[in-house]
């Protein structure tokens, strides 16, 4: 059809340059001209293309839904096929090798590829070691001092948020609920250092919708000593968790502390530590573990058996929430004048 | 011409009136210079020529009067009188403006100026309390923590390094004597100590030998304390006999390791595990004799 065409066109076309002057004529022939050979191109390519799929045809562009679908189905068994059967060729050539094989290939995770941080301690740094001798924890580690908390709420709590203060209080050991009738911070703080708390632990809630509850925590290290506000998330209480043990006994429990490597980490896992009396009472065979995992830590209860010495059970009693530092303050809570030591920045635009 | 019957009648009750607000029961008057708030015959500041009101502005209060001749003017039509700081200055500046007011008006711009003020005394009370501070949350950020939490769980594996660390604790030996599992551990801190000492141990066993004789009797009745570790016990007596010299050598030697480590009190109970053993002791005293090949075997 398209070689029919073309004469009639060309002729249509030179017919009517032959009409003008003589000039133009000439020109009119050389374009038309010209244009034969692109139109021989173009003959040519849609013959190909009549033939096979041109390259750049995509599974997205077939407008029917159910065939599209259908289509896009089979490309992706073809991949998976593709991709087990070079599985099986690499696993029978490593068979085949067998101690010549390489060594597998370990995969990237965040933990391996992090950047490494300055601040990471060094077990056997001094400088630390003598910062951490004359720190506000100091007196506790030393066992100078036994940890006395006292844990308490925002204004109006609700009723979820006092169970969760409750179950906290039998986690820790020498510990009181209290209830705050509308006193500002700043004046329980003296009233509990006369009283000889070491520590004060504030549950602020914030209701969003009647299901939701977000929390905030503010850990606050009496005489004077650093100020940590931390968000909870994924609180558990010992209602909701599945296949849980009996409650907690009154023994002090042990404290495991997990990956607080850096001295922002150090400080914030001394800070733990001594929330827990120094002497755990192993009878009692409880653990409280802080796991620090990029930036989130977790908190779980556990009760432990030891069936031999290469298999221990554990047990999960108690709450479980994680917390997220926001922000860690020198002195007591004072969030008008208080030395912010570090603070969480969080920016929207920013690349994961 | 101010015909307030007849601006009343319009917007009052026939027609509309942009300020009113129906409700159920009442009909308020949304107009900033309305006196009462409601939507009457007498509140109505476009029905009344002889108007005034009493309006804060910044915590200073101000006595509005409308004055009619300026009618066609609406925007210089309200007189303004900026009220004393002192209560009762402020109402004695009142009376002394609408002295020849209608009583209604003069009575309800008292009240609505002690109300003012008590708003304002409470509003400067507030300041001074604690500040709630609204911090936004952004929906993008919390998601994004939310997803990041979920994958920092998955990659923390939990229970496992909880049990790693509890299994380390145990090796390191930071729960004393409370437990016992004689076969493994201390196999291997027997083969690091071996090397080091075995000739004393060779002594200390004949020595231990008349000691062991007499915690025998006490080791009977602490038997019964270690009744949680039923598995222990299903291992010592299930055994062979020949296993259970063995196990008995190595406790021996396990308890020459604790007293040389450190000095426990609990030295009784560790050989209470195998006290079904123990008892054989005293037929099998002669192979006490022949321990270098015993030993060779446990060693090897």
């Amino acid at each position: 059809m398209d070689i029919t065409e073309v004469p009639v066109s060309r002729d249509s076309a030179g017919k009517s340059k032959k009409n003008k002057k003589q000039k133009k004529k000439k020109s009119a022939e050389g374009a038309v001209e010209g244009k034969e050979t692109e139109e021989k191109k173009t003959e040519k390519k849609m013959e190909k293309m009549e033939a096979s799929f041109p390259p750049t045809f995509s599974v997205s562009e077939i407008k029917n839904k159910q065939r599209r679908h259908l289509m896009f189905m089979k490309l992706k068994q073809e991949k998976r096929k593709q991709k087990m059967q070079l599985k099986k060729k690499k696993k029978k050539e490593r068979e085949a090798l067998g101690d010549k094989a390489p060594p597998k290939k370990v995969p990237k995770t965040i933990e391996n590829q992090r950047v490494y941080d300055e601040t990471t301690v060094d077990p056997e740094d001094e400088e630390v070691a003598f910062d951490e001798g004359t720190d506000e924890f100091s007196a506790y580690f030393n066992g100078l001092t036994n940890p006395k908390v006292l844990i308490t709420t925002s204004d109006r709590p609700r009723g979820r948020t006092m169970r969760f203060c409750e179950q906290l209080a039998t986690v820790i050991p020498n510990s009181h609920v209290y209830y705050r009738r509308g006193l500002p911070l700043k004046r329980i703080i003296p009233q509990c250092v006369s009283r000889n708390f070491t520590y004060l632990m504030v549950i602020n809630e914030d209701r969003q919708t009647p299901s939701l509850c977000l929390y905030g925590l503010v850990l606050c290290h009496l005489p004077d000593g650093p100020t940590a506000h931390f968000k909870v998330s994924s609180v558990r209480l010992r209602k909701e968790m599945k296949r849980r043990g009996k409650d907690p006994t009154e023994h002090s429990p042990e404290v495991i502390l997990n990956n607080f490597s850096t001295r922002l980490g150090h400080t914030i896992g001394r800070l733990f530590a001594a929330l827990f009396p120094q002497d755990p009472q192993f009878v009692g065979r409880q653990v409280a573990t802080f796991h620090n995992q990029r930036d989130f830590i977790f908190f779980r209860f556990h009760r432990y058996i030891f069936k031999n010495e290469k298999r221990v059970g554990i047990q999960e009693l108690g709450p479980r929430f994680t917390l997220k530092l926001r922000s860690l303050q020198k002195g007591t809570f004072d969030s008008k004048f208080g030395e912010y030591e570090w603070v969480l920045k969080v920016s929207l635009s920013a690349r994961l | 011409m101010q015909h307030d019957d007849v601006i009343w009648d319009i917007i009052g009750n026939k027609q509309f009136c942009s300020f009113k607000v129906k409700t159920k029961s009442q009909n308020f008057c949304r107009n900033e210079f309305n006196i009462t708030g409601l939507c009457n015959r007498s509140s109505c500041p476009l029905a009344n020529s002889q108007y005034a009101t009493i309006r804060e502005e910044k915590g200073q209060c101000f006595l509005y009067m409308k004055v009619i001749e300026r009618a066609a003017f609406p925007a210089k039509m309200w007189e303004k009188v900026k009220l004393s700081k002192n209560y009762e200055k402020a109402l004695e500046q009142i009376d002394e403006n609408l002295i020849y007011w209608p009583r209604f008006i003069r009575h309800k711009c008292k009240q609505r100026f002690t109300k003012i003020t008590q708003y304002l005394i409470r509003m400067r009370k507030l300041v001074l309390k604690r500040q709630r501070k609204l911090v936004p949350l952004s929906r993008k950020v919390e998601s994004r923590e939310k997803r990041k939490e979920e994958k920092a769980l998955i990659a923390a594996q939990l229970d496992n390094a909880i049990e790693k660390e509890l299994l380390e604790r145990l090796k390191q030996g930071t729960y004393g004597d409370i437990y016992n599992f004689p076969v493994h551990a201390f196999d291997r801190a027997l083969e690091q100590q071996d090397q080091e000492s075995e000739s004393e141990e060779e002594e200390e066993e004949d020595d231990e030998d008349v000691g062991q004789r007499e915690f025998v009797a006490e080791e009977e009745v602490e038997e019964s304390d270690l009744s949680d570790f039923e598995d222990m016990n299903k291992l010592k007596t299930s055994s062979d006999e020949e296993e259970e010299e063995t196990d008995e050598e190595e406790e021996e030697e396990e308890e020459e390791m604790e007293v040389q480590t450190k000095a426990s009190g609990s030295k009784g109970k560790s050989p209470a595990n195998g006290s079904a053993a123990r008892k054989k002791r005293a037929y099998v005293e002669i192979e006490y004799e022949t321990e270098p090949v015993a030993k060779s075997r446990a060693t090897s």
